[in-house]
């Protein structure tokens, strides 16, 4: 039996537009997502923004009722038995909300102590082992409001692991951080699985999901693309070359010409700061380099570079074509 | 897993109550505008109450105007913080942790409505200290051993009313604008601010559903004389009917959020 399982599990929003002649408009967030994460694995969840990463968590930790089908998290029914599963899971989410401002860090996690039943007696030790855990011993009684975000990121896991779960879920939880204290998230998150832990990851960064992850899972508008190893995904993609072309005043009927151009399966774009990064992948051994000059004409383009594609191609061929 | 019980065995609940209670109440006491509402407030009412009084030529009821204006303050500082409190978890983020936490949710707001009212037990103690100050106010209690029992049973009752309150601004997002609304009936029709005997019939049945009706009763009787006894037990008992309403309506409105996705903003 899996740890946590999905199975068919749909979730729809009902949104209204207009005021006075109001409409209701039902949104299919998640449709149809089965999947299941063993014992001490780690999983990651991986989508575009408004992929449906997040309404699938929050059905497996209990704040969200599915539309329909069934999830479990340690044979509990995440509807039927919420008690039993929210005493049993750590939930932390990334992002600078979700802790008491005006308190210090002991306080938060005193309160959060109390409601998860960690018993009076060694609660003071579980509180700082926590602490000594995220590297938060000695910043303790400090307010919460003079935290960087990667302290209250470090303080949120705290938060979450105080009860000892044997499940957590981590919703981008390195979101925002800068990238040393990421590094040192990351390294805390692959403690979990050393000590036992099921844990399930959302993150849009893929070094992050290939250096922490078992196994992935893609999801796109609401459904799951591809599940696997992180070698299986990039497995997909094993027989396409990425052209990498840096450039500059890349206007998007360019972008499109670019797309249209045979042999061409996707080409994403990524800005860093003035510059453009295009990553156009294709079969490999197909040479495409003077077809995509000559579209890129009128461009400023700097170094081109053509390599083996990577996770985030995976990724990126995954919820594109 | 490390030490985790999280079966409600009375003294779980008596714990969990006594230091959530104390760590929101540290919360609330960190806060400067809700400290603002609840200090200046009651003097304002106060003030207000006592003038209103002198200038109708009934001086020796200043103690009575006293107490109304400071039960006034406890009402608006329960009223304030419970249609708040909601709201302020949904904005922090924390509103999901806490309904993700195993504790019932009737258990995780409750000391946080008792934490508001009892920011309302200072301005009782500021109107009477204001009152002898700059009106001349004798301070001379009946029963002062009552007394001292009124005002928490009536704290208690007033904070579980709070708790049916916050109870519906789970699911309805902007439901603490009727917060405000709230505030004058309700110091109106349970004589904090009149006798009821002035107000039509028909406003009686509603101030007996209500604690404050009780509570200030409860706590003049127990300061001029009388025998609050009566008053003191009807505070309780609809404190404990609010107690039953509340872990109904709690249940019943966190699963309608969690159908409605109404728990984040997001």
């Amino acid at each position: 039996m899996s740890v946590v399982e999905a199975v068919d599990l749909r979730r729809t929003y009902r949104t209204t537009t207009g005021t006075v002649r109001r409409k209701a408009l039902d949104v299919e967030a998640v449709r149809g997502v089965t999947f299941g994460i063993e014992e001490g694995e780690l999983f990651g969840l991986l989508g575009p923004n408004g992929a449906g990463k997040t309404t699938t968590i929050k059905m497996l930790i209990t704040l969200l009722i599915p539309t329909s089908g069934e999830a479990r998290v340690l044979g509990y029914d995440v509807v039927r038995d919420a008690r039993e599963v929210r005493s049993r899971i750590g939930y932390v989410f990334g992002g600078d909300r979700g802790l008491y401002e005006r308190l210090s860090a002991l306080d938060n996690l005193r309160y959060f102590a109390e409601l998860y039943g960690v018993e009076a007696r060694g609660q003071r030790k579980r509180i700082e082992y926590v602490l000594d855990l995220v590297g938060l011993l000695g910043r303790e009684k400090e307010r919460v409001e003079g935290f960087s975000r990667g302290m209250r990121q470090r303080l949120h896991i705290a938060r979450g692991l105080l009860h000892d779960p044997p499940v957590v879920f981590l919703d981008e939880p390195t979101i925002g951080v800068d990238p040393v204290g990421a590094r040192d998230l990351r390294a805390t998150i692959a403690s979990l699985t050393e000590a036992g832990k099921t844990v399930l990851l959302t993150t849009h960064y893929m070094f992050e999901a290939d250096a922490l992850c078992d196994r992935i899972a893609v999801i796109a508008n609401g459904e799951l693309v591809a599940q696997g190893t992180p070698g299986d995904l990039k497995a997909a993609v094993a027989d396409r070359t990425v052209v990498e072309i840096e450039a500059f005043g890349v206007a998007d009927e360019a972008i499109e010409g670019l797309r249209a151009i045979d042999g061409v399966s996707s080409v994403s774009v990524e800005a860093r700061d003035q510059m453009q990064v295009l990553a156009v992948q294709s079969a490999a051994g197909v040479e495409l380099t003077q077809a995509l000059m000559a579209r890129l004409n009128g461009a400023r383009v700097g170094r081109v570079t053509v390599r083996e594609p990577t996770l985030e191609d995976a990724y990126i061929a995954l919820v594109t074509e | 897993m490390t030490n985790q019980s999280t079966a409600l065995t009375p003294r779980r609940v008596a714990r969990v109550i006594a230091r959530c209670w104390a760590i929101q109440l540290k919360s609330l006491t960190r806060s400067g505008f809700f400290l603002l509402v609840t200090v200046l407030q009651p003097i304002i009412f106060a003030s207000i109450a006592f003038f209103m009084f002198r200038a109708g030529g009934q001086a020796p009821t200043l103690l009575y105007a006293a107490l109304g204006a400071g039960l006034m303050g406890i009402w608006s500082a329960t009223l304030f913080g419970s249609g708040g409190i909601i709201q302020w978890e949904r904005w922090q983020g924390t509103l999901e942790l806490l309904v993700a936490a195993p504790a019932p949710f009737v258990l995780v707001l409750f000391p946080a409505t008792l934490a508001t009212s009892s920011m309302g037990v200072y301005s009782i103690a500021a109107t009477l200290a204001w009152g002898r100050l700059f009106f001349d106010i004798p301070l001379e209690l009946a029963h002062p051993l009552l007394f001292a029992v009124a005002i928490p049973v009536t704290v208690l009752g007033l904070g579980l009313l709070g708790l049916v309150l916050a109870s519906t601004f789970i699911l309805y997002r902007n439901a603490n604008a009727l917060a405000n609304l709230l505030e004058y009936p309700v110091w109106l029709a349970t004589g904090l601010l009149v006798p009821l005997s002035l107000l039509p019939d028909w406003v009686g049945p509603i101030a007996y559903a209500l604690a404050p009706t009780w509570g200030i009763r409860a706590i003049r009787e127990s300061a001029l004389g009388g025998d609050p006894l009566f008053a003191i037990g009807m505070t309780a008992v609809l404190g404990l009917s609010y107690l039953i309403i509340a872990a109904f309506s709690i249940r019943h409105f966190e699963r309608q959020a969690r159908e409605r996705a109404a728990l984040s903003l997001a």
